[in-house]
């Protein structure tokens, strides 16, 4: 792919994240390249001239208080900013070389490839089986209902569902808990393989063990996909993620190895955001 | 001294209080705290002033004049205990007049019924200057009354904040019990003259029917048939006429909605909604015009110019047929009744489709769905309950409409499936059977009340059904 090749900016920036609990990342080079992103509703800007890198096969935390434009920023990565009446996005954004905003790129297509998970769980109100079939039905990604139910079954089980789901696949997607809804959405995203997943709170309407589960599915789904996530805990940010961003009023404030924003952050905002003194 | 004038002093005193009682409550605030703001005070002395009296009044001018009536109707004089009912009640009612001073009735009373009609003429208004004097010095008695005894209490601790509330409860009580007892009125008056007419028409013959022939006597000495009430026709008719207005306002109307509110920006969508309720606002009688002045001419001229293609070729007795048809069909008036309830439909459709939550919509276009894949498969599957809902809720009205079928879809009783035929409507038959001069006892006329009994009974059991669907998924969503 084009960007692996690339040239890193800073050479700070890519160093292989180190999690030292953690399986070594593989592959880590550059997915997602963005440079001198600007956002805006209306006439109001929400995103300042944001320049970062993202790895593949890691998993990214953007951090910061709340209203800083975090969940704008994952927007404009799948151009779900463009539903917004009102908003527009300036700047570069690059997903394996290719410009995201190009005049070729069709937004139906990029989202088929940048999956998203939501801060509410929102299953449609359909069978569990038809939640996770939705996007390979309307991308005509299987030829018969065999390979459909194959689809189902491989993306409930990378999402850690099949198990408690396989003998209730036509029950409604929402007569699940809020976790398993979280997790059969995660397994809906999955399903159309996309090369990265946005992540925006996904779990802060669950409670501990629910997230823990979905932790631990996050860092699985680290060794195939390229994840961004937003998250309000910082403990979940240590947990989960080899690099993290700090935004801060529209602002990419820092952003390096996690270990490095945690244990040594270059910034006092960060500083003071990370041991809650503000925020 | 009129009782508007009554009324008017009766304000002026009970804001004079007002005024006043707001005054020392404010005074009163310099010692104490006072419980409540010193407008409710004088509110609460204004309500003491003013309601008892202004009830009394509002007794003396239902009841009054019936019970002046009633008084000087019980001793009947013996010029008028020989009358017929009819004769006698144009004499009270000329005494009623001549007390009050108005035109009497063009009947020439024999000089001994002048006599008494002059004597009760003078009971009555004795009885009139008496009851106003009573009523007015009653309402006199009761506002000053009012007022001395609730003037006293105003005092700190008195929660005025609080019985004015219960003052507001129970005036906002009283006009939804207004609306309920009209409901039950209208109901008992359906079933009591409907009970009549099943008197004579057995029910069942009635309901289930198939010959509809309400009989017209011309004369009164003429012997007609006995009439056929079978309402079977007459509900078919409606349901022809209601499927055809269906098929036009439920795709149209549904289109509609899923345009304004998932396709249309912000600035159509301002010019569409304000349009759409203005075609909601046209009165059906001017949709009745339409359809008998200009569809229903149209779609004869098409069917008769297809006909006339059509004739003396391999087709020709559906040609026949065609060149045969006439303005009035089941489909002109069931076409502009589609027209009718098309913004009904869409403005209700529109309000559930926009209850359905955002998070859906957003979760289709992340997974890569297009707007119209989005609207198929996730938007109307989760409101498909509440259209269901709204389409009931519209049958329901086509169901009860009236104008547009009586201009514009004929008067022949007939079962029939095809729409190009003249069919009759249970509304239009009631407006039949009711307009121009009517005995109210016979069976011909009282058929209306049972037509009308049925057709509450249908267009309530529609509205309950749709009514409890809406909820059910207003609910699923909050
Ligand atoms: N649809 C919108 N229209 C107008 N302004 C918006 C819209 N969405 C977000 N904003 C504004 O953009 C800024 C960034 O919002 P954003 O939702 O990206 O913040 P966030 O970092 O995700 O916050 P949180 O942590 O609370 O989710 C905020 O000031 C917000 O008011
Ligand atoms: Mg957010």
């Amino acid at each position: 792919m084009a960007a692996e090749g690339n040239p890193l900016p800073h050479d700070t920036q890519l160093r292989p994240p180190a999690v030292a609990a953690h399986t070594p990342v593989a592959n880590a080079g550059v997915k997602i390249h963005c440079q001198g992103v600007s956002a805006f509703y209306g006439d109001k800007q929400a995103l300042h001239d944001i320049s970062i890198d993202i790895p593949d096969r890691a998993v990214t935390a953007f951090i910061g208080p709340s209203g800083c434009g975090k969940s704008t920023f994952l927007r404009c990565i799948n151009r779900m900013n463009d539903t917004i009446p009102g908003a527009r996005v300036t700047g570069r954004i690059e997903i394996d070389g290719e410009d995201v905003n190009a005049r070729s790129v069709d937004p139906v297509v990029l989202r088929s490839r940048v999956g998203m998970v939501f801060q509410k769980p929102n299953p449609f109100p359909k069978s569990i089986f038809e939640n996770v079939a939705y996007g390979p039905r309307i991308h005509g990604l299987a030829n018969g209902k065999a390979e459909l139910e194959a689809i189902v079954e491989a993306s409930l089980k990378k999402a850690g569902l099949w198990d408690e789901v396989s003998d209730r696949l036509h029950q409604s997607g929402s007569s699940l808990s809020g976790g398993q809804q979280q997790r059969l959405v995660i397994a809906r995203a999955i399903a159309v393989q996309p090369r990265v997943i946005l992540m925006d709170e996904p779990c802060s309407a669950l409670d501990p063990i629910a997230t823990a589960r979905i932790e631990e599915l996050i860092d699985e789904l680290r060794r195939q996909y390229c994840i961004v996530i937003v998250t309000h805990s910082m403990a979940q940010a240590a947990r989960v993620s080899q690099r993290t961003a700090f935004f801060h009023l529209g602002q990419l404030v820092e952003q390096g190895s996690t270990e490095d924003i945690f244990t040594n952050p270059r910034e006092k905002r960060t500083q003071d955001y990370i041991t809650g003194r503000f925020g | 001294m009129s009782f508007t004038l009554a009324f008017a002093l009766l304000l002026a005193f009970s804001v004079g209080v007002w005024w006043l009682g707001r005054r020392r409550a404010s005074a009163l605030a310099g010692g104490e705290r006072l419980h409540s703001l010193p407008g409710y005070y004088g509110t609460w002395v204004a309500l003491w002033t003013g309601i008892p009296a202004a009830l009394i009044l509002l007794l003396f001018l239902t009841a009054g004049p019936r019970l002046g009536e009633a008084l000087i109707a019980a001793d009947p004089p013996a010029a008028v205990a020989s009358l017929p009912s009819e004769t006698a009640q144009a004499f009270w009612n000329d005494a009623q007049s001549l007390a009050r001073g108005e035109p009497t009735t063009a009947i020439q009373w024999t000089p001994e019924q002048r006599a008494a009609l002059e004597q009760k003429a003078e009971q009555a208004r004795q009885y009139n200057g008496f009851s106003a004097f009573a009523a007015l010095a009653l309402a006199g008695v009761l506002a000053l009354g009012g007022f001395l005894l609730a003037w006293p209490r105003i005092s700190p601790t008195l929660r005025a904040r609080n019985q004015v509330e219960g003052w507001i409860n129970i005036a906002l009580m009283a006009c939804s019990a207004i609306a309920v007892l009209t409901t039950i009125g209208i109901v008992a008056s359906l079933l009591y003259e409907a009970m009549r007419f099943f008197a004579s028409v057995p029910p069942l013959d009635f309901l289930f029917g198939l010959q509809w022939q309400p009989q017209i006597a011309m004369r009164e000495d003429q012997v007609a048939a006995k009439g056929a009430f079978g309402a079977v026709p007459l509900f078919a008719g409606t349901f022809l006429v209601m499927i055809v207005a269906m098929c036009v306002a439920a795709p149209v109307g549904l289109f509609c909605a899923i345009y304004l509110s998932e396709y249309a920006g912000r600035t159509t969508r301002g010019v569409i909604k304000p349009l759409l309720e203005i075609l909601a606002g046209v009165p059906t009688v001017v949709y009745g015009f339409f359809a008998a002045l200009t569809v229903g001419p149209l779609f004869r001229g098409f069917f008769n110019w297809i006909g006339s293609w059509l004739a003396e070729g391999p087709l020709d007795p559906l040609g026949q047929y065609l060149m045969a048809v006439q303005n009035e069909m089941a489909l002109t008036a069931g076409v502009v009744m589609g027209i009718m309830l098309i913004p009904y439909i869409s403005s209700l459709s529109d309000d559930i489709i926009n209850a359905v939550p955002q998070s859906l919509r957003d979760g289709s276009y992340a997974m890569g769905a297009t707007k119209s894949e989005t609207v198929k498969r996730v938007i109307l599957p989760a409101a498909l309950p509440g259209v269901m809902g709204a389409m009931l809720l519209a049958i329901s009205r086509a169901v009860g409409e009236t104008m547009i079928v009586t201009m514009a879809a004929g008067s022949q009783a007939r079962i029939t499936a095809n729409p190009l035929d003249s069919v009759t409507t249970v509304t239009r038959q009631m407006v039949e059977l009711l307009t121009g001069d009517q005995e109210f006892d016979s069976p011909r006329t009282l058929a209306a009340f049972g037509l009308g009994l049925t057709l509450f009974g249908v267009t309530l059991v529609l509205n309950i059904i749709a009514l409890r669907i809406v909820q059910k998924y207003r609910q699923a969503y909050d």
